[in-house]
């Protein structure tokens, strides 16, 4: 059987480097196989997050031969076997151990971000009528499954290091979820200005592209959001009218 | 002594798929203090992966639908051996649940008047299931946990528990590790609810993740519960085969809710030729009544292929072994077929089934669009777990709850598709209810320290062995063996090896070893587990072995029917004194007249 060359980042938050191992290259294998097998025969200890191993749940965010990727969706055959194939933890977040990061500030982030609040029931019976056009746009975003390589790659995040000021395109499509909720009243507009600082977003799209969900991210939520910031804050008009008292 | 980093909660909810953060929301909104701890991050819980939707009788589809049929539809299913007041309460509270999670934001797929579409699923005799194409899981946790994060509840993310603690009868917290660190926690509580899914990992092939090796029913029996049905193991008819890498993913029923057919390698839809006495009179009886249901025909009877999952996949066994297979060894699941149907099919499937779309694109080169999928039996699902009170969720330990996969009852001897979503609102509802209430009606515990500091050492005893082999061996073996042992088709002298190796594997993983240090081990926690996943093998094999006929999801070869002895009886797994495991058999829980006379009706 054929076999191929991983080279595996391991280390601590004080520092780590590049281990080879050689594993096996069967029919249909995934990036996350090779690393399964190669804990199961050579490094027991070898730390890795994962669970559904279908693309479902997004734990097994890594950069693989230096993109973001999910590793249960990275299939061998996309890759080319006759070099080393390099698997590293995800830049952005600070590492725990091999190709665990802690990616804890977006859990931190999603609680400042106001929640879902509903307008009154339509029917006697406390429902609500939608159109499927109108919760279509919103399932787009809801698809999400939280692996975080939009926050990966951003350079925001990634090279600036914004963390404080930025909250992300993870949670710009959070928002944009909420706020396109065909029955949601609030107004997120003021932190996502704020506090979620989507002004810094110079619309690289590069969140777009490693998207395993295929989200727009770019074009269907922050530019969206930002258009809202925009019309809140900045228009004439709708800052002669909030001065006589509409929202 | 050493001191254990130590956290306080009225009620610990150990799990953080749909029933614990359901549990966890309702107990805080008692106004007790709460803490969940879950192995992994929050949002990745196995619910994350339901695919068809949540069963609920709404009728918003098929205005005949009540939670009647639909209490009727799941004792059938479970072979009447579910807990009729569980199946009761499941029927009347999963609307209100469905709704609730509107409330809180999801978003699920409309009928053109604008209300929550439903969507035909086996068993189900109308169009029952609420569902956002086939992401309905991923939804589910999303809402849950979104709605959960500003309740003021304590999430321990990446922690495991490996004992719970006990203050006389009554449960007093938990004890486990951080993963990150690798320090031990211990939880003071007064109330436990157990939501911890299910054993999946037990098996070779199966489309559960790695957090499913039974630590609940592990747990809870440790402590003295009672576990019930544990013989019932549930093989979903359709995971995928090829490639090997993949084998076992699920591949939902919606497929075949929308239209999918099973055939054999002739072409042949096998599952006309046997259809069970018990659904006779609900399924079609050929392919184009099939197709009119699927579409919503109401005057039309049901396809075969969405007969209950344990018929399903027995048939598609026969077909296997008796050379009518597909080529990597499964048979053939096709929604193509369509086209002959449909205009514009490729787009409909695209957007009934988007992720099996996906999936068989990314991991299997497969345009499901144009050609037939591979599929066969997957382990999906465990109907046993934790007996439960059928109103309070409490198991026979005071103060110990269990909801969703890892509590038994609603279920009986197979689940209906569906039936799990909703089985974790209502239920994952009433057991926070309740552990909060009990939390409030009794006072502090006081915890063992003893017991405590005995699991620690326990706990570190891996890295102490200086050589040894590593956990994964002993975890792979023990899956090979349970997959051979005790499979879909059963035997007595299978069963017996099934025990013989089990006791020589629990040798084995009493040696093992692991290298490295605490923090973020992944064969520590491996090595941790494998108690866990022995302690449920071991209750699976005793309770097969003692029921000697076949019935639902429980198949023996050599008592291929179903028995009237065991027609009425559950099986039950216990602790005895002497530590041993011990089966015996308990009268199934009378139905009161009222349960009864909507069974006769809906005949």
């Amino acid at each position: 059987m054929a076999t191929a060359t991983f080279r595996i980042w391991r280390g601590d938050p004080n520092g780590g480097k590049f281990h080879e191992y050689v594993a096996e290259a069967a029919p249909g294998m995934v990036v996350l196989d090779a690393v399964h097998a190669i804990q199961a025969s050579q490094a027991n200890d070898l730390a890795v997050r994962w669970n559904c191993k279908a693309g479902k749940c997004g734990s097994c965010s890594a950069e693989i031969n230096g993109m973001p990727r999910l590793m249960c969706m990275t299939r061998l055959t996309q890759l080319t076997l006759d070099k080393p194939i390099t698997i590293e933890p995800m830049h952005t977040f600070p590492v725990i151990k091999d190709l665990v990061t802690d990616v804890s500030r977006n859990f931190r982030a999603k609680i400042q971000i106001k929640p879902f609040k509903p307008r009154k029931p339509d029917a006697p019976d406390g429902t609500w009528r939608m159109a499927q056009p109108d919760v279509d746009r919103v399932q787009e975003f809801r698809k999400c499954i939280e692996c975080f390589l939009c926050q990966d790659v951003c350079h925001v995040l990634r090279e600036h290091h914004l963390h404080d000021k930025f909250w992300g395109p993870r949670l710009y499509v959070y928002s944009a979820a909420l706020e396109m909720h065909p029955l949601d009243v609030e107004d997120r507009s003021g932190e996502l200005r704020g506090a979620g600082g989507i002004g810094y977003c110079n619309i690289t799209k590069c969140c777009t592209k490693v998207c395993p969900e295929s989200i727009k991210i770019t074009d269907n939520a922050i530019i969206p959001l930002k258009e809202r910031v925009v019309d809140h804050f900045y228009d004439p008009l709708s800052r002669l009218f909030r001065a006589f008292g509409a929202k | 002594m050493p001191e254990f980093e130590t956290h306080e909660h009225d009620v610990l909810v150990i799990g953080a798929g749909g029933a614990g953060l359901r549990a966890a929301i309702e107990a805080s909104a008692a106004g007790v203090s709460v803490g969940v701890v879950t192995k992994s991050l929050l949002g990745k819980a196995h619910t994350v992966m339901a695919e068809g939707g949540i069963a609920a009788a709404m009728a918003n589809v098929d205005d005949r639908d009540n939670w009647k049929v639909h209490f009727a539809d799941t004792m059938r299913g479970g072979q009447y051996l579910n807990n009729p007041r569980m199946a009761q309460l499941h029927a009347q509270e999963a609307p209100a649940r469905v709704k609730e999670l509107e409330a809180w934001g999801a978003l699920f797929d409309r009928t053109s008047d604008g209300r929550i579409l439903q969507r035909n699923f086996g068993g189900h005799k109308y169009p029952r299931l609420a569902h956002v194409g086939d992401r309905t899981g991923l939804e589910m946790i999303r809402t849950l946990q979104d709605h959960g994060i500003h309740r003021g509840i304590d999430v321990h993310m990446e922690c495991t528990i490996i004992t719970l603690l006990k203050d006389g009868e009554r449960v007093a917290g938990a004890f486990g590790y951080d993963r990150e660190r690798g320090r031990f926690k211990l939880f003071h509580a007064k109330a436990v609810v157990l939501a911890t899914g299910g054993i999946g990992r037990a098996y070779q092939i199966t489309s559960n993740s790695w957090e499913y090796t039974g630590d609940g029913h592990s747990l809870a029996f440790h402590a003295g519960a009672d576990l019930l049905d544990m013989e019932f193991v549930q093989f979903h008819p359709t995971g995928m085969v090829w490639p090997p890498s993949v084998r076992g993913v699920l591949v939902t029923e919606a497929v075949r809710g929308e239209g999918g057919v099973l055939l054999n390698k002739d072409g042949r839809r096998f599952l006309f030729d046997d259809i069970p006495p018990l659904y006779k009179n609900q399924t079609a009886d050929n392919p184009e009544e099939g197709w009119r249901y699927t579409q919503g025909d109401k005057d039309a009877r049901r396809p075969p292929e969405l007969l209950t999952r344990d018929h399903v996949a027995r048939c598609i066994v026969r077909e296997i072994r008796e050379g009518r297979g597909s080529p990597h060894g499964g048979i053939f699941l096709d929604i193509s077929w369509i086209k002959e149907k449909l205009p514009n099919s490729a787009e409909h499937i695209k957007r009934k089934l988007p992720s099996m779309y996906h999936q068989f694109k990314q991991l299997a080169d497969i345009d499901i669009t144009k050609e037939p999928m591979e599929i066969g039996p997957t382990t999906h699902y465990m109907m046993g777990g934790v007996r439960v009170d059928g109103d309070t969720q409490m198991s026979s330990v005071p103060g110990l709850f269990a909801a969703g996969e890892c509590a038994a009852g609603l279920h009986g001897a197979n689940r209906l598709g569906g039936n799990s979503l909703s089985d974790l609102l209502v239920f994952g509802k009433r057991a926070g209810e309740n552990a909060a209430r009990f939390a409030k009606e009794h006072g502090a515990t006081q915890i063992n320290s003893a017991e405590a500091q005995a699991a620690a050492r326990r706990a570190v005893e891996p890295f102490e062995r200086a050589s040894g082999e590593g956990p994964y061996q002993v975890q792979s073996d023990l899956q090979t063996m349970m997959q051979t042992h005790v499979g879909i088709v059963r035997r007595e002298e299978e069963l017996q090896k099934a025990l013989e190796e089990i006791a020589k594997l629990r040798a084995r993983a009493g040696q093992a070893s692991v290298g490295g240090n605490r923090e973020y081990n992944p064969g520590w926690h491996t090595a941790l587990d494998l108690e866990n996943l022995l302690t449920v093998s071991e209750a699976i094999a005793r309770s097969a072995l003692d029921r000697k006929e076949s019935r639902g999801a429980h198949f023996r070869d050599d008592f291929p029917s179903k028995d009237e002895a065991f027609a009425k009886a559950n099986t039950l797994v216990r602790k005895g004194l002497d530590g041993a495991m011990q089966v015996t058999r308990v009268p199934a829980q009378e139905m009161p007249a009222e349960l009864k006379q909507i069974i006769e009706e809906m005949k």
